[in-house]
Formats: C-alpha cells, sequence, structure tokens
C-alpha cells in the first residue's frame, strides 16, 4: 500500500529534493557549526565558561521566571479557555480574537509597552509603588513580560480539547450526585491534561529564549536580572564567539529536553484515545 | 442551591477572564497610542515619516516578504512528501522541521553568525565573490526565514494528513499530472490553512526581534529592521519616537489578527473545520 502509493502519486522527488534541500540549507548546516564551534573550545574551557557564576545567576534567571510565567498561564490559561468555550457573554469573540495578541505583536513593541506600564511613573507600576511593590527593573519584571510573551499557548492548547469534550459523562455525573467541583476534577480535568501539559511545555520553552521583550523591562544588572540569551548576547557584542556558543549549547540541550517531553506526552495522549 | 452557585462560579470566571485580558492584553496596546500620541501630532507624524524609520520599514516589508514566499514553498513541498508518500525517516524529518520552534531567537542568530561569520571557514568563500550576508540584508532573511520556518508545514501537514491519498491516487490513477492533481484536488482542501499559516508567518516575520538584532550589526539606514528601530530610538531615550514606531507595529499586529479572525469565522461557514 505504501510503496504503491509512492508509484501512483507524482511529486515525490521534487517534493522530498526541495524539503531536504532546504531543511539543510536552512537548519541543519547553521545549527551543526554550533556543535563544531563549541567542540572547538575544549571541556575544560567549556565547563569554566558554563559554571561561571554570573552564566549560573543567568540560567537560574531565566529558568525559574520561565517557570514561573508558564505555572501563571496555566491557570489563567485554563480558567480563559473553560470561559471560551463553555459561556456566551458580551465581548467574548473580542476576548477570543486578542488571545493570539502576543503573537502578533513585536516583541520589542511588547517589551517597551510594559516597561512604560510597570515603571514606577506607569499606569500600573504607580499604583503597585503604593504598596511599595517594585516591578520594572527587577524579576517581577521578567515575569510579566514572559507572561504576556505566553499566554497564547495553553488557551490554544486547551481551548480545542474542551470544544470536542463529549458531555455524556459530566450528565451521568451531575445525575449522580457530584458537585461541580468534583465533576471537574474527577471528569473533566484527566481529559484536558495531555493539553494543559503541552501547552504549559510550550509556553515553558518559549518563556526560556525570550529576548525581545525582556531586555528592557527587566534591567539587566548583572546575577540579579540577566537572562541566559542576553549573556549570549553581551558575548556576541565582544566577539567571543566560542563562549556564547558554550551558553547557547545548554540552553538549547534544555530546550530539547522541554520538546522531547511535548512529543511524549502527546504521543502518549494519542495512544490513549486509540484505545 | 446548585444553580445560585453554578452562576456564581460562571461570573466568577467570566470576570476573571475579563480582568486578565484587560490588564494584560488591552492595557499595553492602549499605552502604545497613548504615548505615542502624548507630545502630539506634530512629533509623531515627524518620527513616522523619518528617513530611518522609512528605511527599516522597507526593508522589514522585504524580509518578511522573503521568509513568507520562501517558508510557503517550502512548507507546501514538505506537506507533499511528508503526507503523500511513506519513507523510512519520517518522523526524524518532522521533528527537524520543528527545530527552529525550539530555538531561542538569539541562538538562531547565533548560528548564522557561526555559520557565514568572520571567523567562519566559508568566510573567505563568500568573500572572494564579494558576497556579504551577516550584517546586511541576506542575514537578515536568513535569521528571518529560520525563525519562521515551520509555520506552514506544521499547519498544512495534519490537514493533508487527515484527507488521506485515495482522491489523488484516483486522479493520479486517471491520467493528471502532478501540477493538475496538485491545483484541481489537492489546492481546494488546504487554502484556508494556507491562507492562516500565511497571515501567522506574516505576523511573527514582521515582529522577530532578537535574531534579527544578532545579525544586522545595527547599521542605521541599512540593516535596521522596524523592531530593531524602536530598540534603538528607546536606547536613545525618544520615547515619543520609540513609541510612535511601536503604533505602526501595533496597528499591523492589530490588522493581522482581525484578517486572521475573518479567515477563520468565514473557512467554518463553509464548512471546513480544518483551521485551528
Amino acid at each position: 500500500m505504501a510503496s504503491a502509493s509512492k508509484r501512483i502519486i507524482p511529486g515525490f522527488g521534487l517534493s522530498f529534493g526541495l524539503t531536504l534541500a532546504y531543511l539543510g540549507l536552512i537548519v541543519i548546516i547553521p545549527m551543526s557549526f554550533i556543535a563544531i564551534k563549541s567542540s572547538g573550545l575544549g571541556w575544560s574551557a567549556f565547563w569554566d565558561t558554563v559554571l561561571d557564576p554570573r552564566i549560573l545567576a543567568g540560567y537560574r534567571v531565566s529558568f525559574s521566571s520561565a517557570l514561573i510565567a508558564a505555572l501563571i498561564n496555566s491557570v489563567f490559561g485554563l480558567i480563559l479557555a473553560w470561559a471560551l468555550t463553555r459561556y456566551r457573554f458580551p465581548g467574548r469573540r473580542v476576548i477570543d480574537a486578542l488571545i493570539e495578541l502576543p503573537f502578533a505583536l513585536p516583541t520589542a513593541v511588547a517589551g517597551i509597552a510594559l516597561t512604560s506600564l510597570y515603571s514606577d511613573k506607569g499606569w500600573i507600576g504607580k499604583e503597585l509603588a503604593v504598596f511599595g511593590l517594585k516591578v520594572a527593573y527587577t524579576e517581577l519584571g521578567i515575569i510579566v513580560a514572559l507572561t504576556f510573551i505566553t499566554i497564547p499557548f495553553v488557551v490554544r492548547s486547551v481551548q480545542p480539547v474542551l470544544e470536542q469534550l463529549d458531555g455524556v459523562y459530566e450528565e451521568a455525573g451531575r445525575i449522580l450526585g457530584a458537585s461541580p467541583g468534583r465533576i471537574f476534577l474527577r471528569i473533566i480535568f484527566p481529559e484536558i491534561t495531555p493539553a494543559l501539559l503541552t501547552g504549559f511545555g510550550l509556553a515553558f520553552a518559549r518563556a526560556l529564549g525570550e529576548y525581545g521583550s525582556v531586555i528592557f523591562i527587566a534591567g539587566n544588572m548583572p546575577f540579579k536580572t540577566e537572562i541566559a540569551p542576553l549573556l549570549i548576547m553581551s558575548k556576541l557584542e565582544q566577539f567571543n564567539y566560542a563562549e556564547a556558543t558554550a551558553v547557547a549549547l545548554v540552553m538549547l540541550v534544555a530546550s530539547f529536553i522541554i520538546m522531547f517531553a511535548i512529543n511524549c506526552i502527546q504521543a502518549r495522549a494519542a495512544a490513549f484515545v486509540k484505545e | 442551591m446548585r444553580k445560585a452557585e453554578n452562576k456564581w462560579g460562571r461570573r466568577a470566571l467570566i470576570a476573571i477572564s475579563m480582568a486578565f485580558v484587560l490588564l494584560m492584553l488591552i492595557t499595553p496596546l492602549l499605552v502604545v497610542l497613548f504615548e505615542a500620541f502624548s507630545s502630539g501630532l506634530a512629533l509623531y507624524w515627524r518620527a513616522v515619516s523619518d528617513k530611518y524609520t522609512l528605511l527599516a520599514a522597507k526593508l522589514t516589508l522585504t524580509a518578511t516578504f522573503a521568509a513568507v514566499l520562501l517558508n510557503t514553498a517550502f512548507g507546501l513541498a514538505a506537506a507533499w512528501a511528508i503526507t503523500r508518500f511513506s519513507f523510512r525517516g519520517k518522523g526524524l524529518l518532522t521533528t527537524f522541521i520543528d527545530i527552529p520552534f525550539a530555538v531561542s531567537p538569539v541562538i538562531a542568530g547565533l548560528v548564522f553568525i557561526l555559520t557565514f561569520g568572520r571567523l567562519s571557514p566559508l568566510h573567505s568563500f563568500l568573500d572572494s565573490y564579494g558576497l556579504k550576508i551577516v550584517f546586511a540584508t541576506p542575514g537578515i532573511i536568513l535569521a528571518t526565514v529560520f525563525v519562521t520556518f515551520p509555520f506552514v508545514a506544521r499547519e498544512i501537514i495534519p490537514v493533508l494528513e487527515a484527507r488521506g491519498t485515495d482522491e489523488e491516487q484516483a486522479a493520479a490513477l486517471m491520467g493528471a499530472g502532478f501540477f493538475t492533481i496538485f491545483r484541481r484536488v489537492t489546492f481546494p482542501h488546504i487554502r484556508w490553512a494556507l491562507l492562516y499559516s500565511v497571515i501567522l508567518c506574516t505576523a511573527r516575520a514582521m515582529g522577530e526581534f532578537g535574531a534579527v538584532s544578532v545579525v544586522s550589526g545595527h547599521l542605521r539606514g541599512k540593516t535596521n529592521t522596524l523592531p530593531l528601530h524602536v530598540e534603538i530610538l528607546y536606547n536613545e531615550y525618544q520615547f515619543t519616537a520609540a513609541f510612535a514606531v511601536s503604533s505602526l507595529l501595533a496597528a499591523a499586529a492589530v490588522i493581522i489578527l482581525i484578517v486572521r479572525n475573518i479567515v477563520e469565522f468565514t473557512a467554518r461557514k463553509e464548512g471546513d473545520g480544518n483551521v485551528r
């Protein structure tokens, strides 16, 4: 069957060749230069670079704020997805349309807009300053920017699953006298968990690598509000390509682990559906 | 009793959703407009019609157009190869296509510096033909292409996969050639998904910052895109000008969102549930 279709439908050579050539040229060859460059650095120099306290602090800031932003969006993304699929209310379509704004709005624009909002003279920052809370130029600011950037991921992962959920089991639960909370926890939540985890993973991966929106609001103080992508950038500006590559390699490995975990979750969910 | 409980839960969830969207999405948009016009229309107009702004806009349009064109062609070819035929290593190929999504934009820029920059083995070869890639327009296009690489392929592959290959096989058996099959059989099924992915790809290409920032070298009037121009103005404390240029990009983003919604609405009305 498989080999038969290869013969019947034309265009395999053309499309496959084009795909491989383009993939090789744009992705595989350039990415392999990362491996070549970091192997040129040598084992001990690599570890010296990566374990430098300032770099380690950068990794810590990046990982912790990306994790918190992804968690915030898991909670609010779930609420948003729920409200958008289950309820009809004025403004629903506008909210639904706005969810993708962080994809469409250039990150630099988001960065300066958030900085202006949360600086101590800004619309929101002014109010928070009354409580002694500083957002811009602190780690909180980084979290705000990363939360903004990753809003669409959880909403758009969970929404289609909620839309296609079969109401039969919920109905059964209700007739048997389960409370709404219990129905949600025991019937709905298990159904949407894979989508929620996928959305969380995508948001986390995106937040980890984000650069444009963060650098304006972060203040970029060494050891405190310097994110790992910024450290790569400053090594590049000093033309220190080998060390920049070493820092990047660690980030790449982390991203690939996250992507691999997402693929595993999706494969398991797909296998579960097939059963 | 339970009814009342449900009603309050419902109201609370709607209120939280509205508050979150208002605080996190709408206020940032409003503040861009507010800051852009805060010093009057004359200053706004001067920033927007500035020579460097126009040059940056031109480069942004060039890079976006090139990236969308190349990635659409690639996306169609990849989707055709992956969904219409079976071959070894298909899973690996699909994973490779997704790589740019997992890579930080800064790292995307870095790989092109390493590949084509001064220290690369390719550099002297390119230099002998007078080709400049890094810190020049080709580098900016390459970085934009890399960052938006998977968009079209990823959107089209599931649609074609769900349709199966029966119709194409029938057409091929009846003697239709490749372009006839594609134009008459396949294309009508994927046109909405294709349009949708082109819109997403445009949005992302237009706003790309990190990757482009690494390869641009920030040469004003030469390798400056609109998002990079915003950064330069902002760092020079020309806040009004930075927000004025930002308002152009924000307007483009809102237009893209509106078009996206029209496409989705029309596709659904035509009974094509493939979009999204």
